[in-house]
């Protein structure tokens, strides 16, 4: 459609935006948040009591539930983004650092789980990939001494090295066997977490000095710590900066560069591509090692970002998490970026939470419905009564006609 | 399935493949030399049968070593029969496989037991309880993706039964009560997986995998804010009794271990062969198969295939959550934070593994709840025995399979496709 026979009618322009999928992001967030206010609403036993004579005084069961849902939430923003009842500057500050800290390896992961899903490869192995990578990183951290400097970005590149490697397999093993990658990854997830905890509890390979029955590691040698970012009162260190970092470098990756060209045409129609001259089984590895490089970023995170010994469990969520973070951020890098610190502000309030008496998984709640609307676009259209998915794009039109003019770039 | 690929009349499916025997030989070889030239000469004791049973065989004591060396040798004769019906084009038999497996397990105890005894009657016991849920989860998914629909949600719904198993058990102080609600709730998660997948068309992966998100944040919560402080009245549901079965409990070595177990392993015994039958001895299972190779095709004889595909999903949602409730009320009572602990996806392997067949996916499932009884037994045995690598062993022989070493693992041909009546 050129610019000249372009109809502008605003009402079509609305219709797009809230056709799109950034709305529909933000509405499902939203959403989220109602139905997690739901559940913090009918576990409050004060609400609960008001209820039992609700025809008699219902004031009491609305003010009990909008207390419950205000004390939650405010109690999420104090422990996530900014402590307003702290008596100091650093204390009130710190919980936006949290976040940050929390969300560095989520955004990582996401955006190792995000490349997947352009690809039309379902990456369900980044707790397998950051546990891999954070044992080669371990090794390096704790077995081999260098000058301050060069230990750590040794580390760092050995653990992103290590995941891309374990990442590659299941690629590997994909183009060559035509094996699952869902089933592949979610094995190799309890081989490498097999792997880890046998090299822990070994004396020779990397248990911890005079460490007891439990399969721990040394701490990083401090040579090979992630430094922190606003000094010691702060946990925050230098892997939220690798993650933005990746953020950029995937940008690029899958907008701007031919690999990321090849990447996103087999995974809009693997056929296609095929007969374009696209090797796609080539591709599936390319893009399952760069997927388990950008997972590496995660498990630097973890393995140099720690400051005590590491146990098996090093990955915690975030393998599982990742996933929600690339399905919310809808594989993009910025959507990525946002889904990432929402999700860390999560995890960063859970103690805040926990101080009130609300139990802090009700985050996971929320997050489990945000992907639930996420995934499944019909409902969120149905609830809302939003227009299908335009076809005609007024606005990437205008866009366009602002490119040409030399507005936007 | 060996059958088939005989009978066939296409060449490509003739070439010759040496892939089976070698994994064999190099098993075979591990075996013979680590078990047996490098085993421990100590003597290890076999019990079939514990001294109060109604016919008691005797303890049979040999040197550890010596049935390292035994088993490898029998076990390089299975790999080099292998090879010879390799060379004549032709697959190795299920009982070769199986026999291999079970001499390979005999050493590895023999082995881990050097100086000890291999209680045999508690370790198949406990192998049996660890895999009724593993096993209901895959008949659950064998149940979807029979029909076209891949079943990621098995985790969710073996986490559902157990969560309203336990509750629902104890509020109503009738643990039946639970495991309807088990199989309900777990019903209601299939119900909006085929919902999504079949009338949106939704990637059923990721609805599967959204579903489990959602699940274990819910639970999560519930627990936390619920049960843990509430569970005396909440979360005390007690377990279905042991019922020995008269008669069979008596068989010598296996009925002790098979028949004195709860209800939820009973149902388990009915639900595998019923399965089978319905599947591939019923008109119903015939189009459900049909529906999930050929979906045009089926729906151009008249089946309806968004039908078929939801009552199907649906009731494996229902075996599942069976499942779900053997892992409280059917094993340890209470309900625990996050307590399927991963079971979904390894009954998700399990179902490959056992190629999309009842039977041949309850051995598997078998195999996984014998690695878990066996890590926790060779721990007592023998301390210093890296567990975590017996821990590994069922993924490893899964992702082998997985990857077409072991014959050639097919799922239903629309497996994961959406259908849309053109």
């Amino acid at each position: 459609m050129s610019a000249e026979t372009q109809p502008t009618t605003w009402s079509t322009a609305a219709k797009e935006i809230v056709s799109g999928g950034a709305f529909r992001a933000f509405l499902s967030v939203i959403l989220g948040f109602i139905v997690g206010a739901l559940f913090m609403v009918f576990s409050n036993e004060a609400f609960l009591n008001a209820l039992t004579y609700l025809t008699a005084r219902p004031t009491d069961a609305l003010g009990a539930g909008w207390t419950a849902i205000s004390d939650g939430y405010l109690a999420l923003f104090r422990g996530s983004i900014y402590n307003y009842q702290a008596d100091n500057v650093v204390a009130a500050t710190r919980p936006i650092t949290e976040t940050l800290r929390f969300a560095g390896p989520l955004i990582a992961a996401g955006l190792g789980v995000a490349l997947g899903f352009r690809v039309g490869l379902f990456n369900i192995g980044a707790s397998g990939q950051i546990l891999f990578g954070a044992l080669a990183a371990t090794w390096v951290s704790t077995r081999i001494s260098l000058p301050w400097g060069v230990h750590l970005v040794v580390a760092a590149i050995v653990a992103i090295a290590a995941a891309a490697a374990f990442g590659a397999l299941v690629g590997f093993l994909k183009a060559r066997t035509g094996a699952h990658e869902v089933i592949v990854t979610i094995m190799l997830n309890y081989v490498a977490a097999g792997l880890i905890t046998f090299f822990f509890r070994q004396d020779y390979l990397l248990r911890e000095a005079d460490g007891g029955g439990t399969p721990k590691s040394d701490a990083p040698a401090e040579t090979a710590q992630l430094p922190t970012l606003f000094g010691d009162s702060f946990t925050l260190h230098a892997g939220f900066l690798l993650a933005l970092v990746g953020v950029v470098i995937y940008w690029w990756l899958m907008e701007r560069s031919t690999i990321g060209y090849r990447f996103r045409m087999v995974g809009h129609n693997i056929d296609a591509a095929r007969t374009a001259g696209v090797n796609v089984n080539r591709t599936f590895v390319y893009a399952m090692a760069a997927s388990g490089a950008f997972v590496g970023i995660a498990a630097v995170n973890q393995a140099l970002g720690a400051r005590a010994g590491l146990t098996p469990d090093l990955d915690g969520t975030i393998g599982f998490d990742a996933i929600t973070v690339a399905l919310l951020g809808s594989s993009t890098g910025p959507g990525v970026l946002l889904a990432g610190l929402l999700f860390g502000a999560f995890k960063a309030g859970a103690p805040a939470m926990q101080v009130i008496g609300l139990s802090p998984e009700v985050t996971g709640v929320v997050q489990g419905f945000i992907v639930l609307f996420i995934a499944a676009p019909p409902l969120v259209r149905a609830i809302f009564r939003l227009p299908p998915p335009q076809k005609s794009t007024v606005i990437a039109d205008w866009w366009a006609g602002l490119r040409k003019k030399g507005v936007a770039k | 399935m060996s059958a088939a690929t005989n009978d066939s009349f296409s060449r490509v499916d003739e070439r010759v493949s040496y892939k089976t025997p070698i994994v064999m030989a190099v098993f075979a070889a591990l075996v013979g030399v680590a078990f047996g030239v490098f085993g421990k000469p100590e003597a290890v004791s076999f019990q079939w049968s514990n001294p109060e049973d109604f016919i008691h065989i005797p303890d049979f004591v040999v040197a550890s070593n010596l049935v390292g060396m035994v088993v490898g040798v029998v076990l390089l004769v299975l790999a080099a029969l292998a090879f010879v019906r390799a060379r004549a084009a032709r697959t190795t038999p299920m009982w070769v496989t199986l026999i291999f497996g079970l001499l390979t397990v005999v050493a590895l105890l023999g082995w881990l037991a050097a100086g000890n005894s291999v209680p045999f009657a508690f370790i198949l016991g406990n192998a049996v309880v660890l895999a009724v849920p593993i096993a209901l989860g895959a008949m659950g998914g064998i149940m979807s993706e029979r029909v076209g629909v891949v079943n990621i949600a098995i985790e969710g719904q073996l986490l559902t039964g157990a969560f309203l198993a336990a509750v629902v058990g104890s509020l109503t102080d009738n643990l039946y009560f639970g495991l309807i609600a088990a199989m309900v709730g777990a019903a209601l998660l299939s119900m909006v997986l085929a919902a999504f997948a079949i009338v949106y068309l939704v990637d059923q992966i990721i609805v599967g995998v959204v579903l489990n998100v959602l699940i274990l944040g819910i639970t999560n919560f519930l627990y936390a804010q619920w049960l843990s402080s509430d569970g005396q009245n909440s979360n005390f549901p007690g377990t279905f009794e042991i019922m020995p079965i008269p008669g069979l409990s008596s068989i010598p070595i296996l009925g002790p271990a098979l028949f004195e177990s709860r209800i939820t392993t009973y149902l388990t015994y009915l639900i595998i062969p019923a399965l089978w039958f319905i599947l591939f001895k019923t008109k119903l299972g015939l189009r459900a198969r049909a529906v999930g190779e050929h979906p045009l095709a089926a729906d151009t004889v008249g089946i309806n295939v968004a039908r078929t595909r939801f009552w199907w999903v649906t009731l494996g949602g229902v075996v599942a959550g069976l499942g779900g409730a053997a892992l409280t009320i059917g094993s340890v009572g209470a309900f625990g934070r996050g307590m399927s602990g991963g079971q979904g996806f390894i009954a998700l392997a399990v179902v490959i593994l056992g190629r999309w067949h009842p039977f041949s996916a309850a051995a598997a499932a078998l195999l996984f709840g014998f690695s878990i009884i066996l890590r926790v037994w060779a721990n007592q045995v023998s301390p210093g025995i890296p567990t975590d690598f017996i821990t590994m062993v069922p993924y490893v022989v899964t992702l082998i399979a997985v990857i077409g070493f072991v014959g050639r693992v097919r799922a239903p041909a629309a497996d994961g496709q959406p259908y849309v009546k053109g």
